[in-house]
């Protein structure tokens, strides 16, 4: 990594050149973005950019690209407001303005040993597939390496060749489901819960990471717990409307922790009172 | 043809037979059958009689509503241990589903008819046969609610 970009200040901006756009669903785009002036972009799988649109705001973003390969900044973004919207009207050779990377990572290395599922459910699939990138990288290093995602339907799922591929290789197990589909569709449809029962894991060495819409995490955990998984061996991602990335304001504040600062991965019996509280 | 024993094997190889009395199990499969459909065959279809219940050994199905005008919707695939079908046990007894082979399926079908006389007669196998459907069905109620959720509906983070 390029010591020269480190962020001295958190609250500093740095213009980032758009290189690539990739249209991924009719809503979500994947962007590449390089660092005006050069030199690589260093992170961790599961943190996340503040990334500024000029003239139109901050939106925090996920990194969805290879920790590995830090020459590319790689986010995926939907387009749900007026941020991302403005984001998405960008073209490629503009710019947008960086600062992170923020907050605390998925444990890919501290869990090396283990099994490892890993359990996506829509758009969810982006702040993991750093995870899932390291994870494959050090394939070795686990016992079993299961991903299951959920998707409204074929034509909603994220990055199918790369679901494809990870499925060609013999040594990960992949597990694809959609909620409703048409005829054309060879695969699973059902809940994403449904795919937890059989993935063939050992729950009592087994560590679970996962990401998507809160309810279907909920619903996620609960399948995973019933499944012989330990709540200390479940990681999820929490999304709150982080502002400052530093746990100075308080807007992403989530009981005692801010998501920022201390997320947004956290291992869920340390937030599994906070899950239950409705009003946070 | 497939001999009884055999479909005793295939039967207690199945999660539906787990725990089950080998005795019940033998009073089962006299009323059960071995079958194979081929992808795209219809297992059942909606508003038809519902006179059996499937036990899925492997291959996958599709269950499938049909809208006038539009293309059929599967709702749900059953795969290899599945249960498939409980309008036997619920009057007006009809399917409420389409149930397509998605894929080749094999799998041990019971004659309703036969079973239900032998529950109605044994109440230990009617509890059993009935303690294993009621989670079918609660999981499958539980599936539609998290459907309705839409679960992976937008949300703020990329």
């Amino acid at each position: 990594m390029s010591a020269a970009l480190q962020q001295a200040d958190p609250m500093d901006v740095r213009p980032f050149r758009i290189e690539k756009i990739r249209k991924e669903l009719s809503d979500v785009f994947t962007m590449e973005l390089v660092p005006e002036g050069g030199g690589s972009f260093a992170f961790k799988p599961g943190q996340f950019n503040m990334i500024y649109s000029f003239g139109a705001g901050e939106v925090p973003i996920s990194i969805s690209g290879d920790p590995a390969d830090p020459s590319k900044l790689i986010h995926t973004i939907r387009r749900v407001g007026a941020a991302t919207e403005a984001i998405g009207n960008l073209s490629e050779g503009m710019a947008v303005g960086i600062r992170g990377p923020f907050g605390n990572p998925w444990p890919v290395e501290e869990v090396f040993g283990s099994d490892l599922v890993i359990l996506a459910g829509g758009l969810g699939l982006a702040p993991l597939r750093p995870a899932i990138y390291m994870a494959l990288a050090h394939r070795q290093r686990f016992g079993k390496v299961v991903l299951l995602y959920g998707s409204r339907s074929p034509s909603e799922i994220l990055f199918p060749k790369e679901l494809e591929k990870w499925r060609g290789r013999f040594d990960t197990k992949v597990r694809v489901t959609v909620d409703r589909a048409e005829p054309g569709w060879s695969g699973h449809v059902g809940v994403v819960t449904k795919l937890v029962k059989g993935a063939g894991f050992d729950p009592l060495h087994t560590v679970a990471f996962v990401c998507g819409p809160e309810i279907m995490m909920r619903y996620g955990i609960q399948a995973l717990e019933d499944s012989g998984i330990d709540r200390t061996g479940i990681y999820v991602s929490m999304e709150r409307n982080m502002k400052c990335g530093i746990g100075l304001c308080g807007h992403c504040q989530w009981g005692a922790p801010f998501v920022c600062k201390d997320g947004p991965v956290f291992r869920f019996d340390e937030v599994a009172d906070a899950f239950k509280v409705r009003e946070l | 043809m497939v001999q009884v024993d055999n479909l005793g094997r295939i039967l207690e190889e199945h999660p539906f037979a787990q725990g089950l009395d080998p005795a019940l199990k033998d009073v089962m499969i006299g009323c059960a059958a071995n079958e194979r459909f081929e992808a795209g065959q219809f297992l059942f279809r909606e508003g038809g009689e519902a006179k059996k219940f499937y036990l899925v050994r492997s291959g996958v199905v599709a269950v499938e509503v049909h809208a006038p005008g539009r293309q059929a919707l599967t709702v749900e695939t059953i795969d290899d241990g599945g249960v498939l079908g409980w309008s036997w046990l619920v009057a007006p007894y009809k399917w409420t589903f389409d149930a397509r082979a998605q894929t080749l399926v094999r799998a041990l079908s019971f004659d309703a008819t036969c079973l239900m006389r032998k529950m109605e007669s044994d109440p230990v196998l009617g509890y059993q046969v009935m303690k294993r459907f009621v989670p079918v069905m609660a999981h499958r109620l539980h599936a539609a609610r998290m459907q309705m959720f839409d679960l992976y509906g937008p949300a703020k983070k990329g």
